[in-house]
């Protein structure tokens, strides 16, 4: 998918700008509350028409100023999933997930209710009325009827946002499908860089109305570093634990990393705060935490005033934040070894 | 109790053209209302002046614009007059009074209800390929149900009751187009009639009553229906 974009719209005393063009089939629209990302997510759905300027969707025009060109919202065939699902309360979950797709026109219905449902594991619901779901089901249908409508673009505007931790990581993997089952191109739009991390591939930074810039979500972390209230938040994908004394050890890297709250079968996903990691330029002696690894810096990065160390150990990679004296006074650089120290309760069980 | 035969043709008339102003309305107040909740026109402030002109003017001032209207040299009354349409002193024209004083009612309970659904809803309907009469169909009007049924039965209610415009327009005519306001009317300005008065007030009551129930129930099952 190719978005160009290229709009202006002034809304009260707020005035969004933005031109940007961006390729990918996983791209989100980063930005804090107020910067305008909803906005620009109902411009490019067409539920909100720019004063000027072009916005194309590969080689389809969607709006034009120029050339006196706005595809209504039919037209465009983009399906949104929104942060409160908005179900249609006075029909059941059957009826909401062939909502758009008995008006998706026969030759564009490329993915039937059959496999909907059996991927989003949604069978069970069928009979079910639209208020009688939990807000984790809710939101699968949601995305369900998105997907059903067989649209050419899906925007997501913070889906997760409304969602308790547990239900939000339960739900990533089902938005996701999105993609990888279902072929169709996203806009993933949130504030959170972890969200960006594990949804997108390329992000589009929305800042006060522009688009500042484009970065991968990697870029997006590490520029945040200093000022997110968690510094970068490392995501690891640990699996096949070995319990000893209470402790999961799961393989990683050139040893094992020691995890407090794990789980024992399948795959799980931790993330570990860069501000958890302790770096010692030689080996202690003796210390509480339960993880000391021996890693290689394989590159350091400046993030506002503090210092990103890129730790490696074997194909593993971790992120450390550190400030500039501490830096200095370990002597560190890019190919020396260093001891992370991280404690096993440091880790956070994603889902 | 104790009703005559032109008592009870006077029940059964005012039931009829309340029945008949609601069920006319209800449409054209349906599409108003979604004009003045969801429109963006020059003109839209004007429209719900219009709209809801008949709720602040005194029914006899409407009755008489309808008379010159509807009447024999009124605009509207030649061109039915054409077609062999005769509006003035039959029941028709007291629907037609009833529906004009009963409209902004109407409108206004449609309009509160279409208020409250979250636009979000709307939205997520012309992502999904609905043009916009497609979801005012399927989204907008099975939403504003409450606000319709509130909204019928005011404007029921108020056709039950309408007297000033009725009686200009349709006259005060026993088995023709006497309804129960007119025929207490005839009770009340007869020595004998206080009881007939009386029985008529009752059945006013007790067709009050059932349309509240009847508002409060459906409500009710509308509500379950959707939490199920």
């Amino acid at each position: 998918m190719i978005l160009h974009i290229d709009i202006e719209k002034q809304l009260g005393e707020f005035s969004l700008k933005m031109k940007s063009g961006i390729s990918g089939e996983r791209i989100g629209i980063f930005g804090t509350s107020g910067s305008g990302k909803s906005s620009l997510v109902h411009l490019i759905a067409g539920l909100m028409h720019p004063d000027s300027g072009e916005l194309y969707l590969d080689d389809t025009c969607l709006y034009s100023g120029r050339k006196s060109i706005n595809l209504s919202p039919e037209q465009r065939r983009i399906a949104l999933v929104f942060q409160q699902s908005m179900l249609f309360s006075h029909l059941g979950v059957r009826a909401n997930l062939l909502y758009g797709y008995k008006r998706c026109k026969p030759e564009n219905r490329k993915i039937t209710p059959e496999a909907l449902t059996k991927i989003l594991n949604l069978e069970h619901l069928l009979q079910r009325g639209a208020g009688n779901l939990s807000g984790g089901e809710k939101q699968r249908v949601a995305l369900g009827r998105a997907v059903l409508a067989n649209p050419r673009l899906l925007i997501m505007d913070e889906p997760l946002s409304a969602l308790d931790d547990s239900l939000r990581y339960q739900i990533i993997p089902y938005l996701r499908s999105v993609s990888e089952e279902f072929r169709i191109p996203y806009l993933f739009i949130s504030h959170s860089i972890t969200e960006m991390q594990l949804m997108t591939d390329r992000v589009l930074v929305v800042k006060e109305g522009r688009i500042s810039g484009v970065s991968t979500p990697d870029e997006l972390a590490r520029a945040n570093m200093s000022v997110s209230p968690n510094g970068y938040m490392n995501l690891l994908r640990l699996k096949d634990p070995v319990m000893q004394e209470g402790l999961f050890h799961y393989p990683w890297g050139n040893g094992n990393l020691i995890v407090s709250y794990g789980r024992q079968e399948g795959e799980s996903l931790f993330e570990l705060s860069s501000r958890d990691i302790i770096l010692f330029k030689k080996n202690p002696e003796a210390i509480s935490a339960r993880n000391l690894i021996e890693c290689r810096v394989a590159e350091i990065f400046d993030s506002g005033g503090r210092k990103g160390v890129v730790l490696e150990s074997g194909n593993q990679k971790l992120v450390a934040e550190i400030v500039r004296t501490a830096a200095e006074e370990l002597e560190i650089s890019t190919g020396a070894t260093v001891f992370a120290a991280v404690k096993a309760s440091s880790f956070r069980r994603l889902g | 109790m104790n009703l005559t035969p032109s008592d009870i043709a006077a029940i059964a008339l005012s039931i009829k053209i309340a029945l008949t102003a609601t069920a006319i309305s209800l449409p054209l107040g349906f599409a108003v209302a979604g004009l003045i909740v969801f429109g963006k026109f020059r003109g839209k402030v004007l429209l719900e002046v219009l709209v809801n002109l008949p709720l602040t003017l005194p029914p006899v001032v409407i009755g008489y614009f309808l008379l010159l209207l509807l009447g024999r040299n009124g605009w509207a009354g030649t061109a039915l007059k054409s077609v062999g349409i005769e509006i003035i002193f039959t029941w028709k024209a007291a629907v037609i009074a009833s529906a004009t004083v009963g409209f902004p009612l109407l409108v206004r309970s449609i309009r509160l209800g279409m208020e409250s659904i979250d636009r979000q809803l709307l939205h997520a309907s012309r992502s999904l390929g609905a043009p916009w009469l497609d979801t005012m169909a399927t989204i907008v009007l099975p939403l504003s149900f409450r606000g319709m049924i509130a909204g019928s039965s005011l404007m029921f209610a108020r056709s039950l009751g309408e007297f000033g415009a009725t009686i200009i327009v349709a006259g005060n005519i026993p088995g023709l187009t006497q309804t129960i306001p007119l025929a207490i009317y005839d009770y009340a300005s007869s020595p004998t009639g206080t009881s007939m008065a009386l029985s008529l007030c009752l059945v006013s009551v007790i067709l009050s009553v059932a349309i509240l129930f009847l508002h409060e129930v459906v409500g009710k099952k509308l509500e379950n229906g959707r939490a199920s």
